[in-house]
């Protein structure tokens, strides 16, 4: 088994609400990603995916736990003396539009970072950069002085990947890589995120509500539900043999491209997202779950080994 | 034979530029039935959500409708008025939008402005109006209907609040609902939610016309299913049979797409190139380019829609053959 990159431990993120409350949005969660393992964090909007994804890399101050990066701590440390780190993580934002400042060309776009890292002695050399990066990520060196709005959005994705990948980074942070990009062109880009992952030695923390999508790219998934963990294991554990109810919602939620085999709603979440303002005490699930018991009420479950993967879950299915 | 609800043929939707004009809907036809769902679905910018606006008879100027008819139970909707038109909308034609959050008023209860689409269309009672608006609630799904209906849009969730756009729809119990990317903002729980409230109201007679980028959505909901490619249908059919026998390139590699994600640890399928950008389409079919069947047919000229078994509509010289 791979070591460790990255581990957080008990890490909880409060935002403050007004009149004194909190939106809890991250409560208390460890979890581990081994080099060059892609995990996947997935979870309904608002569940904290996002939160734990930017606070694993720093660009979120966590209120409460740590995280370790190849078993030093890095929580504590001064900008300065995070700088190394830095340049270790990196991030591929969902909105390939938003996330391209407009009135910078793509050499400057992708020469940035390098730039940023001291990583080329002259312009010539920056410049060879950018086009070897350019070739990996599948922009055609044409394109050097284009501005953002001149390509495509899966076109201006692979841009965001080459940026990402400059400085040879360790580990990157996709946050919805695809969800903006059309099906014909989302598969191409994962494409050449598993090629990268496999050529770079890269690890990924891939953050998506698309399950079909973490089911195919990932090794490992966590399910997240209102800013905890509820399950989490081998992809293929989680996804054919879910012991967590919601997990096992939200599985059967997904619509298949088949028509022959059509939900009919059998086994369908009612109600509502509670608020993470104000969440449920005991299990945060249990006023949606129909397995709920006395026991759910009152405590919350810790993740526990069950079945070859860890379940919170006082009654796992 | 059942009554059809709303039949388009070969309609055209053009906006002027500077090269001389660009077509976002290009000969389009299609029929829904009674009590039958079509998905008409695509990638982001061929032309299904402007179809479903020139139904509704919302194209903003300079676009217009150029060619074609659209009849809904048998009335010529292109022959009437803006006035005839305003009482139609929200009436017999109801529409709902990706996003619920702009298509509500921030500043009214959402019990309020559902009223007001009661009173624009019936002479009725506020009192009435009001009973009727809970009603609607209530056969949507949303549960303590009193009390949400004195909420705000802010206050609600995303699903709930796409419930009230579509309470508001079928308030006035419309001949045709068109549902324009539904549950797109939504996540896959609160969709299977407003996809089964779809189904319920398939099955008390409404007719729906859904517009989708999501075929894994289609597969479940719709009866009949439209594949628009650049402004036209590529291929149309049972959804069963579009599924199991796509007869269009295009069709096969997005399914292929889409199914390929289930094989693990394999290459993905993919469509190569990316979808032309608007005004400028390739001469001859417009799937050309990145198709692996293309030859100096298909350059030459856009291929005419032809029936190969009944129902099963294609816009392609090599309909159902395999690239070497």
């Amino acid at each position: 088994m791979s070591e460790i990159l990255l581990e957080a431990r008990h890490l909880t993120r409060e935002f403050p609400a007004g009149k004194g409350r909190m939106v809890h949005a991250v409560t208390d969660v460890s979890l581990q990603i081994r080099e060059g393992e892609t995990l996947a964090l997935v979870g309904e909007s608002g569940c904290g995916k996002s939160t734990l994804g930017r606070m694993l890399i720093r660009l979120l101050e966590p209120t409460e736990g740590e995280i370790l990066f190849r078993g030093t701590e890095i929580t504590g440390l001064s900008a300065r003396e995070f700088r190394p780190f830095r340049r270790q993580m990196q991030m591929i934002f969902q909105d390939p539009y938003a996330s391209l400042d407009p009135r910078m060309s793509v050499r400057s776009i992708i020469a940035e970072p390098l730039k940023t890292w001291n990583l080329c002695r002259d312009r010539e050399a920056v410049t060879e950069r950018v086009l070897e990066l350019m070739e990996a990520t599948g922009v055609s060196g044409e394109m050097l002085h284009r501005y953002p709005h001149q390509f495509s959005g899966g076109q201006r994705q692979r841009i965001g990947i080459a940026r990402a990948i400059a400085a040879e980074p360790s580990l990157i942070v996709c946050d919805e890589p695809v969800s903006a990009l059309d099906v014909s062109v989302q598969n191409q880009i994962l494409n050449l995120l598993k090629k990268l992952q496999k050529t770079r030695n890269l690890t990924y923390l891939f953050i998506s509500h698309d399950l079909s999508v973490v089911r195919h790219i990932s090794d490992r998934t966590a399910v997240m539900f209102l800013g905890k963990i509820c399950e989490t294991g081998d992809t293929e554990t989680v996804y054919t043999r879910p012991r967590h109810p919601y997990t096992r919602f939200l599985l059967n939620a997904v619509p298949r491209p088949d028509p022959r085999r059509r939900e009919t709603g059998g086994e369908l979440l009612a109600g509502e997202l509670p608020s993470p303002v104000n969440p449920p005490p005991g299990c945060r699930f249990h006023t949606r779950c129909p397995f709920a018991t006395e026991e759910c009420r009152r405590t919350d479950p810790p993740l526990r080994e069950t079945d070859g993967r860890l379940v919170a879950c006082h009654h796992p299915v | 034979m059942e009554q059809n609800t709303l039949e388009i043929s070969h309609l055209t939707v053009s906006f002027p530029t500077d090269r001389g004009g660009f077509r976002p809907v290009n000969d389009v036809s299609l029929t829904v039935r009674k009590g039958q769902i079509v998905g008409l679905v695509g990638e982001s910018g061929c032309g299904k959500s402007m179809t479903a606006r020139a139904v509704m008879g919302l194209i903003r100027s300079p676009g217009k409708v150029t060619g074609g008819q659209i009849l809904l139970e048998g009335k010529d909707l292109l022959a009437l008025n803006g006035k005839e038109m305003r009482s139609l909308r929200g009436n017999e034609l109801a529409m709902v939008f990706q996003d619920p959050m702009t298509s509500l008023n921030p500043v009214v209860p959402v019990g309020k402005q559902v009223e007001e689409a009661i009173l624009l269309h019936r002479r009725v009672s506020r009192e009435e109006a009001r009973k009727r608006t809970l009603e609607a609630f209530r056969n949507v799904g949303i549960s303590e209907a009193e009390k949400r209906s004195r909420s705000y849009p802010h206050e609600l969730s995303g699903g709930l609040r796409q419930r009230v756009m579509i309470a508001m729809a079928m308030v006035c119990c419309p001949r045709l609902l068109i549902a324009d990317e539904p549950t797109t903002a939504l996540d896959v729980i609160m969709e299977a939610q407003i996809l089964q409230l779809m189904r319920q109201m398939r099955d008390r007679g409404t007719s729906i016309l859904f517009i989708s980028h999501n075929l894994g959505v289609i597969a479940q909901l719709c009866d009949y299913t439209c594949v628009m490619y650049a402004g036209r249908i590529a291929e149309q059919g049972d959804t069963r049979e579009l599924f199991e026998r796509p007869v269009h390139p295009y069709t096969r590699g997005l399914l292929g797409a889409v199914s390929s994600l289930d094989r693990k640890g394999e290459e993905l399928e993919t469509i190569r190139g990316s979808v032309p950008a608007p005004g400028s389409l390739p001469a001859g079919c417009p799937f050309g380019p990145r198709c692996g069947l293309c030859d100096e047919t298909c350059r030459g000229a856009c291929p005419e829609p032809r029936e190969i078994s009944p129902g099963h509509i294609v816009r392609c010289f090599h309909a159902g053959e395999v690239p070497v």
